[in-house]
Formats: structure tokens, C-alpha cells, sequence
């Protein structure tokens, strides 16, 4: 039987249902949802806590979006095997189902770090899911001391959506510094500033050993007394169900620009995913939502028949706090690696260039992100810097430094 | 220094309680008249550089703007009026010729206003354009004296070369240089698309609007700037220009800074010099030489295209008339003294030559006295305004009109004056690149369009009233006229009866 | 699908179509009302690299990026027209990152605004190209 059969029910997935559909109009597609939820926005979670959206807002479909689609959604049911020579998908209530074409959309998950007495914690949560923030809601008060473990952008991005919730934030990490995935001492510190002029509280470069109930032992000798716990040290891909089917998979699951993974009529999207990685050719797990959605798309399109390719993802994030922006994209190749950096730097502003072999490969911005969206687009669309004038764009973004015919085409016709 | 201060001639009106702080009139005022003062957030004015171009005006979104004549007033008196009193400070300041640009401004009788059109009554019924045929269509060259047969009794066909026009109406001669790029493809693109012609000026032709030749006319002028067998042959007539209504008597100086890229190409001359325009040609001293260059041109081009010879409406223009007609020109045009100029002294332009109206009824009474009008037809510019202008010229002896003032208007041109300055802010009469793209030719030319469609509208109006049906018979038709407060010589001279009569 | 596409040829850099937009876009009847001693937030911008200008607006591309990116499902395209819905913008930003244009920014309220064509206000139609005075921007069928 012809069907389609999607595992996850995030926003990959949606890119695959409405990828298949652009293709396809009658083919039945059944997705798969551990969750209970139609599909949501899920970096909304932080912003539901904070009062920025509501759980109707949240809704990343509208209501009808299943049955327009032609979908059937089984809520709440996993997916335990796939089976590449029966072509067949064994879920955990007991029920198979067979596909003509898979894709796997299973996302990421919070990973847990194995820290002694983590039992005896009483109330304690991943942020991942909107189980997760509405747990969350029903955890705190304005009393609460609230220990978040890890200040990357989850963790961080928690602490914001909390903070007028709650009586008190300490966040710590192992890292000597905040959002250390993506930025370097020097823009960490203007964040960090920034988040601690709003009451948050850093222990950096100090983790915790162990937990005795609502204490926390941290290696240095410290000890934050706290009475919710959120553990925020990362995400792993949820690529396990691809490695027992036998699919490549190194830290996510290895597609190539068609999101076909090693298995035949099997596809991945998503945060599950390991794709091409444009800024620097390599592949790379890119677990934002961008790539999520245009994968997805991708995989749908294929899947269905068609001829797509997903070749520009990168890692790249937009992320603010209580009003400071922080972007970033790409690659970035110190001057040992042989990249090149060009730097400003003002009172609460960063601004960070990275190139390499003559084409921008990534960038920090700190404060002032207007516009940034252009040099994404050099780096994207890989765009030789002796085409353009670089050092114009350098410090001033606009089109002007694009040559005339460029900007005449992109200006002047449908792009 | 007090003794040198000229009181501003305008004043710069802002409505502070609508001003947005836009600083639009601030980047469109090429005189530098408004800024932005960020002490205050306020816009501030220097009116002693406005020259009432109402560019401002124009663009102000808020209509916070207008420009009033200043009322600060020199104590004048019939015989020193303000305006000749401040000439009197800016010579003896300045020790030079006074320079100025566009029509004579000064209010001598413009006859236009003193002649009336007559309207059918009962008898010779008047025309609906709307449901009849109306023709305005004009063919301007030599015509034959009278209807000829060849040996096997067949007529004879071969006319001498005619341009025909739509309506009797064409753009006259701007050179480029004098006004811009754009201002002359507005003009090339409307004559090509209304059926009539352009004419190029004494500045050459830009290599871009050879496409437009069927519908453009050459000049050859004294400097003959930009004159060379393509430029010849490109055009559908050539004309020889030997004066200019606005300062007969006198050449052209378009100094050496405006000769620039394009322009110095076009011109034929190199980046920098002056492109001075000697006051005679150089090689015409009588109607012989004259007939020389005439028939030089018609070899050049092989008798194919009519030749035109234009000339400044000065006190013996009939009897000069005659003599061009006798040149073997196939159309003399004639400029009256309130034609435009892009730049001329003033004191020029304010008084030498006479008007259009009497200079045309007396070329045309003398050329037909000489049995000799049918030789050329007659083309008459200087200061015509409207479709009854061109009605009343038509009907005084007239083939056709030349206007450019009006042309310039429709280009967005506010008559400020200033072309001299060559910092024309809608675009026209400048060669700065940032002021040139001002005017998009995709607005000129349909602007130039739309005027001149409602002036034919207005033209078959006017004719329909008076019961004819076509241009032709119009023509020289003064029995069509009236005049009102004119005195019997002025009556005389332009041929037409008093109202009344 | 019209669009609105701009001929630098003929950008005067005047920035008229910077203050018809923010007007259009303020819900007032009256431009002073809407923009006397205020900040503006037009939806398009005039660049101005010193010589040539343009007026840079959504191009309102066929893959939209910044749909396709936002975190928020707040951007849709709607019969071709990528428009905003302000109500679920959560001012993340994450189109500004990707629009290879610059087209989208945000107002004093950090939400984020962009061109709908005026499709969406009381004007009807683009105000930048009704406000152009010299054909700079048109809006019309490519
Ligand atoms: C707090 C937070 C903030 C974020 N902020 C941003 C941001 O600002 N910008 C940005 O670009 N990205 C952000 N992200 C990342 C972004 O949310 C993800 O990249 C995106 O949601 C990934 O989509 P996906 O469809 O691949 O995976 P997911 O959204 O994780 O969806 C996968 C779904 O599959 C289900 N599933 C997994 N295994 C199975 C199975 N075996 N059977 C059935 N179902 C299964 C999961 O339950 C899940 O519902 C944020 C993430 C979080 C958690
Ligand atoms: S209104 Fe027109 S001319 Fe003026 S800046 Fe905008 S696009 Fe350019
Ligand atoms: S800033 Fe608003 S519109 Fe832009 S991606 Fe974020 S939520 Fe969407």
C-alpha cells in the first residue's frame, strides 16, 4: 500500500507533510506523534512563560491543518523499530504500519547529565517540550529559587521566561562563560552582563557534584540552595531509531541534499538529522528551527517524487534577552585555521567577521543585529568577497556593496 | 559690505505646525535653501539662494511649504521700479552684463490676448468634432504654384519634400547641453509618439535618439556644433538657425564647465572649452550666402528633406522673410521676441525684437503680395500658450506652431528663471547627474503627450465652432479674428477687423 | 502577482517613500498627526552608498526565508503577499537574520514590521509608489 509515514510531529515534519502535499495531493501521509499535541512552536515555550504568546498562539499549524493535509496523526504513540526491508514501522501500541516512503522527524532530546543524588531532587525538569514549560508553570512561585544547570541558549532562554515568575535564578555551567557554543569571552561577557543587570546569577566554570535533596554541591565548594531544578546541558539527536534499523548515523542521522539517509525510501529532518553544513562544507547536526523546516520540506518533496535540495543550511541563531540581540551564523576559522576576523566593538555592541578563502563563513553580532540577514546571505549563497565590496559591508550593512547587476536583478524582478 | 545687501526676492514660508522634519525639500533643493538644524530639530531657511523653483513645494508631503514674494519693500516709483533699482545695485556690484534665462518677463502687450476667435450662428453651422471627421493634419514644405500636367495629360505628382504633422503643433529647438538628456528624450519619445517633431537645438544629436529621427529636426547653428553627414541625414528636416527670438543679434556662450562627457561627444567638441556660438554665421552675409548653405544642405541630403530657416522676429522680418523664402528655403520659422532662452543678457532679451503676432500677419501679407507664399510654409514660436494660440497664429498665416515654453512646463519646468545657473531642480535645464534623473522620461514624454492631445482637442473645438473642418482651411483665414483694444495701426499691421466690425 | 520593484535609475534619494509608508502604516488620516515629532518605522528603506540610491522593501520572494524560518508561524504568505501577523511576533528576530534583503526591522515596540504591499491598511494600494514622484518604485506584474 501506498502511504507516507512521518515519525515526530515537530516542525520537520510539518516541512515533510507540506513538502509531500506540494508534490502529491493524494498519497495518505500518517504521522507518528510521541507527543500529545498538534504541532507547536517549540523555541515558544520560554516566551509562553515569559506572557509573550499563549498556548493558542502557540500553535504553529491552525486547527484544520491534519485534515487539510490529508494526515492522520497518531497522538501520543511512538515509533520502537523501523524495519528497511519490510518497510514497515512498529509503534508502541502493538500496531505496524507499512510505508512506501519514511521520513524521520524525530528531533532532539534534553540529554541528562549523570550527576549523583539527582533522585533525591524534588522538583526537577528538561525544557524541551511544552509538557516540559507547563510543568514548569505549575512548579514555581514567586518565591522560588530556581537552579538552571548549563547556559547555553536553552538554559539561558529558560532563565529569561522565568524570571518574572520567580524569586531567584542562578545558572551554572562548566564553561567559563555563557552561550559558549557560539560566542567567544569577549561577546559572552556582554551578555552575561547584561543578564546578570537583570538579576540572574552566574556560576561559570563550576558544575555540580552531587545533590543532596534541594542542595546542590558544586565542585567548587559552593552550594545553591534552590527548590526547582532545569537541566539545560544540551540535546542529543533522537537518531537511535535509525541506528537499530541499521542507517548510518553519526551524531545525528547522515543525510545527503536530498535528506535521504543510507536506507533506501528512508528520509531524516530535523534536529535528527546530520546534514551539509554550507559555511563549512562539512556535515553537522544543525538543530534550529530554519533547517528543520526546510529539510523537511526537502525530504517531503523527494519522498513525493520530486527534485529538491537543501544545501544551504548552517548553524545560525537569533536569540534575545530581556532586549539585548545576540546572532550568529556559520563557521568561524581563527587566523590559525587561516580566517581572517574583522572586529568592532562599542559599549554593548559586537560585531564579529569571519572569512576564509575569500568567502564569509560566519559572524557574532552583539546589540545592533539590523539587517544581519544580508550577511547571512554571502555565506549562504556562498558569494565570492572579491565580487562585492567587501569592505564597504564590512562595516555598514546595505546593498550597496553588492555589484549593480545584483542588487538591479534582486531589486528589480521576482526573486 | 551693507552697501552691496539685496534684500531676498522670496520668502520661504514653513508651517512649523506641519513640518515633519522629513528634510525632503533639504535633499531636493539643489540651491541649498533649507537645512536641518539638529540643535533645535528645526528646518532652517537661507531664502537669499531661493529662486521660487517650487521643487520644494511640490514634494513637501505635509504642504508645510510655500514660497511668497517677499514684502520688504524698496521704495519705488513709476519711472525705478524695485526690479530695475536692484538690477541698478547688482551691476555696480557685480560690473557685469546681466544675465537671465526664459521668456521676456516684462509686461509688454502680448497680442494673443487682443484677438478673438469667431463661432458659427445659424448660418455655416458649427462642427461637433465629437461626431464629425476633423482633420489636423498639416503638411509643411514647398507647395506648387498651381496644378500641372505632364505630356500624356497625367498630373504631376513629385512635391517637393513635406513633413507632415498630426497638429500643427512642434517642440522647438533646446539644445542638449542647454537643457538635459532626459529632457530631450521626453521630448524625442512624445513627438515620435504624437506624430510631429522635435528639434534638436544647435547642440547635436545624442547618439541614443537616432532612433527618433523620423520625427526630429536638426539644426545647423552658427557654432554648427555636432554637425556631420549622420546628423544630416538622420533628421527628417534640417533647419538653419540664424537668430533666436529671445536675443536676436546676438550667439550662444554655454560655457566650457557644462561641456562635459556626452555632451562634449554630441558637440563634437573637446571636455572643457567654451561652446561659443558666433552672433552671424560666419559664411552668411546676404540671402546669396544663405541660399548657398540652403542648397549645401539639400545636396548633403540628397533633396530629400525640407530645409528650414529660422529666424528672430526683428523690424524688417517681412522683407527678410521674402528673402529666405527666395533662398529656396521650404520653411522659414520665425521667433518672437518672448520666446524662451536658456540664457541671454538681459537687457537683450527685454528689448530687442518685436512680437510674434505682427511679424507673422506681415510676412504672411508680404509673401503673399509676392505671389510667393506657396514657396514655404510658415512656422511661428515665441511665447505660444494654449491651443487658441496656435488657433489665432494659424488664422493670422501661420502653417504651424513651435512651442517650448510650454513643453518645458509640462516637463515640470515652474518658469523660476535660474536655467543659467544650470542647477535646475526639476532636471530640465541642468547637466548634474543627480538633477537629470529628476526627470524620468517615462513621465516626460507622457506628460508632453497628454498636453498635446488636449490642445488638439481644444484646436478641433475651436475649429468646429467656427465651422471648418480642417487646419488648411483655417489658414490665413483672418476674417476668423477680431481684435479688441488695438489701436487702427496695430489693426492694420495684423490685418484683422475691431470686434464690432 | 504584483509586486513592487524599483528602478535605482530613477531613486532621488528624497525618501518620500520612507514617509507615505510610515504614514500609510500609522492608521491616522492625517500625515502630521501620524509623524510630527516621531520616531518613523517605514517598511521600506532608501540606501545610499553616496551616489546611487534605491528604496529597498520586501521583494516578497517566492521561498520565503523568513517564513520558512519564523519561530512563531507569525509570517504566512497569503495569495503570494508575505504579511505579518504582530499578535504572535515574539520579536526573536529570526527573520531579520535570514532576509537576504534587510527588508524586515522592528519597531520602538521590538516587533517586528514589514511590507504587505498596503494590503493591509487603510490605503489599499502601495503609498511608497504613490508617493514616488518620479516612478522610482512601481507596482505592477513581472
Ligand atoms: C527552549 C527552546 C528554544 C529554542 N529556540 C530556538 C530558536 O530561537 N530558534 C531556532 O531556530 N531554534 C530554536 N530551538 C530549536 C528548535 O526548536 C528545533 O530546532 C526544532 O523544533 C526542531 O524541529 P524537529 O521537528 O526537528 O524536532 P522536534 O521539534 O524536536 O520534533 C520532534 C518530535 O518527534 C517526537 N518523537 C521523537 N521520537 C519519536 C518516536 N520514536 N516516535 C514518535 N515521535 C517521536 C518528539 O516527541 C517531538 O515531538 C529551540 C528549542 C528549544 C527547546
Ligand atoms: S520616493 Fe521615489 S525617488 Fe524618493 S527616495 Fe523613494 S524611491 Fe527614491
Ligand atoms: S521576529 Fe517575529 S516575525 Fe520574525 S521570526 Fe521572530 S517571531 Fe517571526
Amino acid at each position: 500500500m501506498q502511504r507516507y509515514v512521518v515519525i515526530g510531529n515537530g516542525v520537520a515534519a510539518v516541512g515533510c507533510i507540506e513538502g509531500l502535499r506540494s508534490v502529491d495531493g493524494a498519497t495518505p501521509i500518517t504521522v507518528v506523534s510521541a507527543e500529545k499535541h498538534p504541532v507547536y512552536c517549540r523555541p515558544l515555550i520560554s516566551y509562553y512563560l515569559e506572557g509573550k504568546t499563549d498556548r493558542d498562539k502557540m500553535q504553529y499549524r491552525p486547527g484544520d491543518f491534519y485534515q487539510k493535509m490529508g494526515c492522520e496523526v497518531l497522538y501520543g504513540v511512538s515509533a520502537v523499530r523501523i524495519d528497511p526491508l519490510a518497510k514497515t514501522v512498529a509503534l508502541n501500541n502493538g500496531d505496524s504500519l507499512s510505508y512506501s516512503a519514511l521520513c524521520v522527524a524525530t528531533g532532539s532530546s534534553p540529554f541528562l547529565p549523570p550527576i549523583a543524588g539527582l533522585d533525591s531532587v524534588r522538583q526537577k525538569c528538561t525544557f524541551m517540550t511544552l509538557d516540559d514549560a507547563l510543568a514548569l508553570e505549575k512548579a514555581v512561585n514567586p518565591a522560588s529559587q530556581v537552579l538552571i544547570v548549563g547556559a547555553g541558549l536553552i538554559g539561558l532562554k529558560c532563565a529569561e521566561g522565568l524570571l518574572a515568575r520567580v524569586g531567584s535564578i542562578t545558572v551554572c555551567d562548566l564553561a567559563d562563560r555563557v552561550l559558549s557554543s557560539i560566542l567567544d569571552n569577549d561577546c559572552a561577557a556582554v551578555v552575561q552582563k547584561h543578564l546578570e543587570d537583570h538579576r540572574i546569577r552566574f556560576m561559570l566554570s563550576d558544575s555540580v557534584e552531587r545533590f543532596e535533596g534541594d542542595k546542590a554541591y558544586m565542585k567548587s565548594g559552593a552550594t545553591v540552595d534552590f527548590d526547582v531544578l532545569v537541566a539545560a546541558v544540551g540535546v542529543r539527536a533522537n537518531a537511535a531509531l535509525a541506528k537499530d534499523a541499521g542507517i548510518a548515523v553519526n551524531r545525528g542521522i547522515l543525510v545527503n541534499n536530498q535528506m535521504q539517509t543510507s536506507v533506501s525510501d528512508v528520509y531524516a529532518a530535523g534536529d535528527c538529522a546530520e546534514g551539509e553544513d554550507v559555511s563549512c562544507g562539512e556535515k553537522r547536526v544543525l538543530a534550529i528551527m530554519p533547517n528543520a523546516y526546510m529539510q523537511g520540506r526537502c525530504a517531503g518533496i523527494n519522498m513525493a517524487g520530486g527534485s529538491e535540495a537543501f544545501n544551504k543550511g548552517m548553524p545560525m541563531n537569533s536569540i534575545g534577552f530581556f532586549g539585548l540581540h545576540v546572532m550568529t551564523a556559520g563557521t568561524y576559522y581563527s587566523p590559525e585555521a587561516g580566517g581572517d576576523v574583522y572586529e568592532e566593538t562599542a559599549a554593548g555592541m559586537r560585531k564579529k567577521l569571519f572569512s576564509r578563502g575569500g568567502f564569509l563563513t560566519g559572524f557574532v553580532f552583539v546589540g545592533k543585529t539590523e539587517r544581519v540577514g544580508i550577511y547571512t546571505s554571502l555565506i549562504r549563497e556562498r558569494i565570492p568577497l572579491n565580487t562585492i565590496n567587501y569592505e564597504l559591508l564590512k562595516k555598514a550593512v546595505s546593498l550597496a556593496p553588492f555589484s549593480d547587476d545584483y542588487r538591479r536583478e534582486r531589486l528589480g524582478g521576482v526573486v | 559690505m551693507r552697501i552691496e545687501y539685496v534684500y531676498p526676492e522670496f520668502e520661504v514660508v514653513r508651517n512649523e505646525a506641519r513640518c515633519i522634519q522629513c528634510r525632503v525639500c533639504e535633499r531636493q533643493c539643489a540651491n541649498e535653501v533649507h537645512s536641518f538644524d539638529p540643535d533645535t530639530g528645526l528646518m532652517l531657511s537661507d531664502e537669499s539662494k531661493c529662486v521660487n523653483c517650487q521643487r520644494c513645494v511640490a514634494l513637501c508631503p505635509t504642504r508645510a511649504l510655500k514660497i511668497v514674494k517677499s514684502d520688504c519693500a524698496l521704495r519705488e516709483n513709476a519711472n525705478w521700479p524695485q526690479g530695475l533699482i536692484k538690477e541698478i545695485y547688482k551691476q555696480a556690484n557685480s560690473g557685469g552684463v546681466l544675465l537671465s534665462s526664459m521668456g521676456n518677463p516684462n509686461p509688454l502687450p502680448v497680442y494673443w490676448d487682443k484677438i478673438l476667435i469667431n463661432a458659427s450662428q445659424v448660418t455655416n453651422p458649427s462642427i461637433d468634432p465629437l461626431r464629425e471627421p476633423m482633420e489636423t493634419r498639416v503638411f509643411l514644405g514647398k507647395k506648387p504654384a498651381k496644378v500641372e500636367r505632364d505630356e500624356g495629360d497625367g498630373l504631376k505628382c513629385t512635391l517637393a519634400p513635406q513633413l507632415t504633422l498630426a497638429m500643427p503643433v512642434m517642440f522647438s529647438a533646446m539644445s542638449y547641453g542647454s537643457i538635459s538628456y532626459n529632457a530631450h528624450e521626453s521630448l524625442a519619445r512624445a513627438a515620435d509618439a504624437l506624430g510631429i517633431y522635435y528639434n534638436t537645438g544647435e547642440g547635436g544629436l545624442h547618439e541614443d535618439f537616432y532612433r527618433y529621427g523620423q520625427n526630429t529636426i536638426v539644426q545647423v547653428a552658427s557654432g554648427r556644433f555636432g554637425v556631420h553627414k549622420d546628423y544630416l541625414a538622420a533628421g527628417a528636416a534640417i533647419e538653419i538657425k540664424m537668430g533666436q527670438g529671445a536675443k536676436p543679434g546676438i550667439g550662444g556662450h554655454l560655457p566650457g564647465a557644462k561641456i562635459v562627457g556626452d555632451i562634449s561627444r554630441t558637440r563634437m567638441i573637446s571636455e572643457g572649452t567654451d561652446a561659443i556660438s558666433p552672433a552671424p554665421h560666419h559664411d552668411i552675409y546676404s540671402i546669396e550666402d544663405l541660399r548657398q548653405l540652403v542648397y549645401s544642405l539639400k545636396e548633403a541630403t540628397e533633396y530629400k528633406k525640407p530645409i528650414i530657416v529660422k529666424v528672430a522676429a526683428v523690424h524688417n522680418i517681412a522683407a527678410i522673410a521674402g528673402g529666405i523664402a527666395r533662398s529656396g528655403a521650404d520653411i522659414i520659422a520665425i521667433d518672437g521676441f518672448r520666446g524662451g532662452t536658456g540664457a541671454a543678457p538681459t537687457r537683450i532679451r527685454d528689448n530687442v525684437g518685436i512680437p510674434i503676432e505682427p511679424a507673422l500677419a506681415a510676412v504672411d501679407q508680404r509673401l503673399r503680395e509676392e505671389g510667393i507664399r506657396n514657396q514655404t510654409s510658415l512656422v511661428v514660436g515665441g511665447s505660444i500658450r494654449s491651443a487658441a494660440d496656435v488657433v489665432k497664429a494659424i488664422a493670422l498665416g501661420a502653417d504651424a506652431c513651435y512651442i517650448a515654453t510650454a513643453a518645458l512646463l509640462a516637463l515640470g519646468c515652474h518658469l523660476c528663471r535660474s536655467c543659467h545657473t544650470g542647477k535646475c531642480n526639476w532636471g530640465i535645464a541642468t547637466q548634474r547627474p543627480d538633477l537629470v534623473k529628476r526627470l524620468n522620461p517615462d513621465i516626460g514624454s507622457e506628460r508632453l503627450i497628454r498636453l498635446m492631445t488636449a490642445w488638439k482637442h481644444e484646436i478641433m473645438e475651436l475649429m468646429g465652432g467656427m465651422g471648418i473642418n480642417s487646419i488648411e482651411s483655417l489658414r490665413g483665414n483672418r476674417l476668423m479674428l477680431r481684435g479688441v483694444n488695438l489701436n487702427e495701426k496695430e489693426l492694420e499691421i495684423l490685418g484683422i477687423s475691431h470686434a464690432g466690425e | 502577482m504584483k509586486r513592487i520593484f524599483v528602478n535605482e535609475k530613477w531613486c532621488l534619494g528624497c525618501r518620500l517613500c520612507e514617509y507615505y509608508c510610515a504614514f500609510a502604516n500609522s492608521g491616522e488620516i492625517n500625515m502630521v498627526k501620524a509623524l510630527k515629532d516621531k520616531p518613523i518605522y517605514p517598511r521600506l528603506r532608501v540606501e545610499d552608498d553616496g551616489g546611487v540610491t534605491y528604496a529597498v522593501s520586501c521583494r516578497h520572494c517566492t521561498d520565503p526565508l523568513c517564513v520558512r524560518s519564523c519561530i512563531a508561524a507569525a509570517l504566512s504568505v497569503d495569495a503570494g503577499v508575505v504579511t505579518i501577523d504582530r499578535d504572535r511576533c515574539v520579536s526573536c528576530y529570526t527573520c531579520i537574520l535570514v532576509c537576504p534583503y534587510g527588508a524586515l526591522a522592528h519597531d520602538d515596540a521590538g516587533v517586528v514590521r514589514k511590507c504587505e504591499l498596503c494590503l493591509n491598511n487603510a490605503i489599499g494600494q502601495p503609498a511608497c509608489v504613490a508617493g514616488c514622484p518620479n516612478r522610482a518604485i512601481v507596482y505592477e506584474e513581472r
